[in-house]
């Protein structure tokens, strides 16, 4: 309960001492301050309104830290040092937008963005971060301490940009970092869960703060379609279970649903971007209630527009699972021969796939062996693993 | 106002300048745009009351090193650091944030046909 408390409120109270006090560290410890003393304080009884007494408590304590500072240092108090008037709504929330758009300014390095914004936004503890991001503790405080150091130099500013939609690509590409790390973590455990929450928890934030942005509605629509198949993704052996072997039934209906009208909204919005079209793709999937009932027709013509505004060979190659569905395996195999992604273990997991269904078996070995050497995630080279497997018994 | 130091590198920034050469730029005429599209802006920068200072630099291989840490100052020939690029000219402007000062960076940069690295000053 307390817990729940601190891990929506302290991002806020962070927020808002930032936009007040100018200064992120004096907030970051403020909020902490009134945090401890909500632990210790609160076991008794919880304060009517939890959320205005952290941020009344933060406030004094931010204003005893400026006043000891001011008496070391022999100055006097600072004329931003006076009580906090109470904080309408939409306040907070453009505090925390500000926020965001500042842990994710183009003039950090990508890697800080992400721990900054794990650290000040989703409230996850530097532990936290360092576990999910496979660092140590030490590394990624330093980071963090190093991107305030800039952000607080250099004067990156504590605001919504005027191009908002150029730099919401920042952020989004954020957000969506968070959840792809989470979702397909790069090595050791199969699933970062808590990972996936936070990157849900931030773009569910900024799609209430940013409700006219499509990209922010299509991020979230994406991210809710995916992770609503998540209980299905990996078996009880830890093996990743592909698309067409998911039992449907185990997928989460409220998500879908939510994700569906996201996507929707998306459409009458008529301003599509890569985000909204993958989230499509993916309504088109989980609207399928089986694999044979899937839309390929549908998929091809979303393929189209996605490779369209992002012409990247990743979007060709899965544009080529669709090709092998409307067209066959041999037309599919052409399209992705043709594509420089050897270094990209789903390339050669495609290829094998192709292969398999050409009765290609030598060839389709070759590359499901290449894919397991290329793969990271456990649970996908346990799935390569069996598929080899099973082309080595078959016919 | 926090002030910002702007710097241009890889235009114009030369070690040297041998006979036949253009001051780091590929021909005459593009050290003379350079020339022309940097004065430009400068005048902007004095026209919306951020411009500090600027300058172009003489060739890194005129630089010389000081180093009075130790007990007698020691002079070196030659710039600090045996890089592949030096800083061929400056500015120094007044900007309220980062936001700013980088819009500023980026027309300056059209400007000299250099990359241009902003750094805040202390204080």
């Amino acid at each position: 309960m307390i817990e729940d408390v601190f891990q929506d409120e302290w991002p806020r109270l962070v927020a808002s001492l930032t936009r007040r006090f100018g200064d992120l560290d004096l907030a970051e410890e403020a909020a902490g301050e009134a945090v401890l003393a909500a632990v210790s304080g609160w076991r008794e009884r919880m304060p009517p309104n939890p959320g205005g007494w952290l941020m009344t408590t933060a406030t004094r304590k931010a204003i005893d830290r400026l006043r000891r500072e001011s008496q070391r240092e022999g100055k006097h108090a600072e004329a931003a040092v006076r009580p906090p008037d109470p904080e309408p709504a939409h306040q907070i929330e453009d505090d925390q937008l500000r926020l965001i758009f500042t842990c994710c300014h183009p003039a950090l390095a990508p890697e800080a963005r992400l721990a900054l914004t794990l650290r000040l936004v989703a409230g996850l503890t530097v532990e936290e971060i360092a576990r999910a991001l496979f660092s140590s503790e030490a590394a990624i405080g330093q980071r963090i301490t190093r991107a305030k150091a800039k952000i607080k130099a250099a004067h990156i500013p504590f605001t919504v940009p005027e191009r908002l939609e150029e730099r919401l690509e920042d952020v989004l590409a954020v957000v969506y970092l968070v959840f792809n790390e989470g979702y397909l973590p790069g090595s050791g455990v199969e699933l970062r869960p808590d990972l996936c929450d936070a990157a849900v928890r931030l773009a569910r934030l900024l799609h209430a703060l940013l409700p006219d942005e499509p990209e922010a509605t299509g991020l979230l629509a994406l991210l809710l379609l995916t992770d609503a198949r998540r209980a299905t993704r990996v078996d009880e052996g830890g093996e990743l279970v592909t698309l067409d072997r998911q039992a449907r039934s185990g997928w989460s209906t409220a998500l879908i649903e939510e994700g569906h009208a996201l996507v929707r909204a998306c459409v009458e919005a008529n301003r599509p971007g890569p985000y909204q079209l993958q989230a499509a793709i993916n309504a088109v999937h989980t609207a399928a209630p089986e694999f044979r009932d899937t839309d390929w027709e549908a998929l091809a013509t979303l393929y189209d527009q996605l490779y369209a505004v992002q012409p990247t060979p990743v979007v060709a190659l899965n544009r080529a699972v669709v090709t092998a569905e409307l067209d066959g395996p041999e037309a599919a195999l052409a399209v992705v021969d043709a594509l420089a992604l050897s270094g990209y273990h789903a390339f050669h997991a495609t290829r094998a796939e192709l292969l398999r269904r050409l009765g290609r078996s030598d060839e389709a070995r070759a590359a499901y062996t290449r894919a397991m050497e290329l793969a990271r995630n456990p649970a996908e080279v346990r799935h390569l693993t069996r598929r080899r497997t099973e082309l080595a018994a078959g016919p | 106002m926090p002030q910002y130091l702007l710097s241009v590198h890889g235009a114009g920034s030369d070690y040297d300048l041998p006979a036949g050469k253009f001051g780091g730029y590929a021909s005459a005429e593009e050290a003379d745009a350079a020339m022309a599209a940097t004065g430009v802006f400068n005048q902007k920068l004095v026209d919306e009351g951020r411009f500090v200072f600027a300058g172009g630099l003489r060739p890194a291989s005129t630089a010389t090193v000081v180093d009075a840490t130790g007990d007698k100052p020691v002079l070196t020939d030659g710039p600090y650091l045996e890089t592949k690029e030096w800083i061929g000219g400056f500015w120094i402007v007044e900007a309220p944030d980062l936001d700013v000062a980088l819009e500023l960076a980026a027309e300056g940069s059209r400007a000299s046909r250099g990359a241009v690295e902003v750094r805040p000053f202390a204080s």
